[in-house]
């Protein structure tokens, strides 16, 4: 016990944010989005951004390990919707080369072959035109007058979803989980870095309760 | 009857891959609510806390409604 009453504690902490010098908001809040900590850096909030950095970083790499390098890709495809990468992308930089991995195959009939070895590069579906040899020469069906293209097969071999998943079980959903949540967490770092901690007030003309997430909370002015 | 309470009790070693979660998540939301890293720290210890004992709860329900099928 530390002796010093919670109106006291909340006291000093809203004396404490009421020193904090938000800088720009909106930009510690772009800053926070791009890597996670990095406004509150700007804001010389060393100590919480570098919190934010290592949780929300380190829950975004662990769950990409986890996932083979190949839970985080961006895909608006009618047959291969990857809605979580909505959710990815809240960390920012981290997520982007998804972005750039997509935009080079989206051509349909000319496709460019992913960087790094296909890294965030969506999977390739039966029948997506890819660059002659970008995969296992077995996955490939010849198209006769376009050379340098192919097509992945379309009958006798699994589509490349089904293999990840069938190569990573679990671990694409806990991947896929584990990156989500990095980015979902970051929107509360992007909040913070914009406004400010939300420290928890006993609401006006109530008794002092212990600060237990349930009562009622406001922003200090 | 029993099958099933074994079954689920091999699955819970996953259970293994909240932790890391449940801290991360108790740490970036306790530092939402406030700017010191003391009160932060406690923050999250309690949030961190109740977090595994409603897992726990929920655990519990499931193996005793297992052991009945």
């Amino acid at each position: 016990m530390s002796g010093r009453s919670s109106e006291e504690e909340i006291q000093d902490e809203l004396n404490e944010l009421a020193a904090i010098d938000l800088r720009d908001p909106r930009l510690a809040a772009f800053l926070a989005w791009l890597v996670p900590g990095a406004g509150h850096i700007y804001q010389r909030r060393t100590g919480k951004g570098l919190l934010f950095m290592t949780c929300i970083l380190g829950t975004f790499f662990f769950g990409l390990y986890l996932g083979g390098g190949k839970v985080v890709y961006a895909s608006m495809r009618p047959q291969d919707r990857r809605l979580p990468y909505l959710c990815q992308v809240g960390v920012g930089l981290a997520a982007l080369p998804a972005i750039v991995q997509a935009n080079r195959m989206r051509d349909p009939y000319y496709p460019k072959a992913p960087y790094l070895n296909g890294f965030m590069a969506p999977p390739r579906l039966p029948g997506q035109v890819i660059p002659r040899g970008s995969v296992d020469p077995e996955y490939e069906e010849q198209i006769p007058d376009r050379p340098g293209y192919s097509r992945y097969r379309r009958h006798g071999v699994p589509s490349e979803p089904h293999l990840w998943r069938e190569r990573l079980h679990k671990y694409f959903d806990l991947g896929t989980v584990y990156t989500m949540i990095a980015g979902l967490l970051n929107v509360l770092a992007i909040y913070d870095a914009w406004g400010g901690p939300m420290i928890i007030v006993p609401a006006a003309g109530k008794p002092e309760e212990e600060d237990d997430d349930s009562g009622k909370h406001k922003r200090p002015s | 009857m029993m099958i099933g309470s074994l079954v689920l009790l091999g699955e819970i070693s996953q259970l293994w891959y909240a932790l890391p979660l449940i801290v991360t998540v108790s740490l970036v939301y306790a530092a939402t609510r406030h700017e010191r890293m003391e009160p932060i720290l406690a923050h999250a210890l309690r949030f961190g806390g109740w977090i595994g004992g409603f897992m726990l709860a929920i655990l519990l329900v499931i193996l005793a409604l297992s052991s009945f099928t």
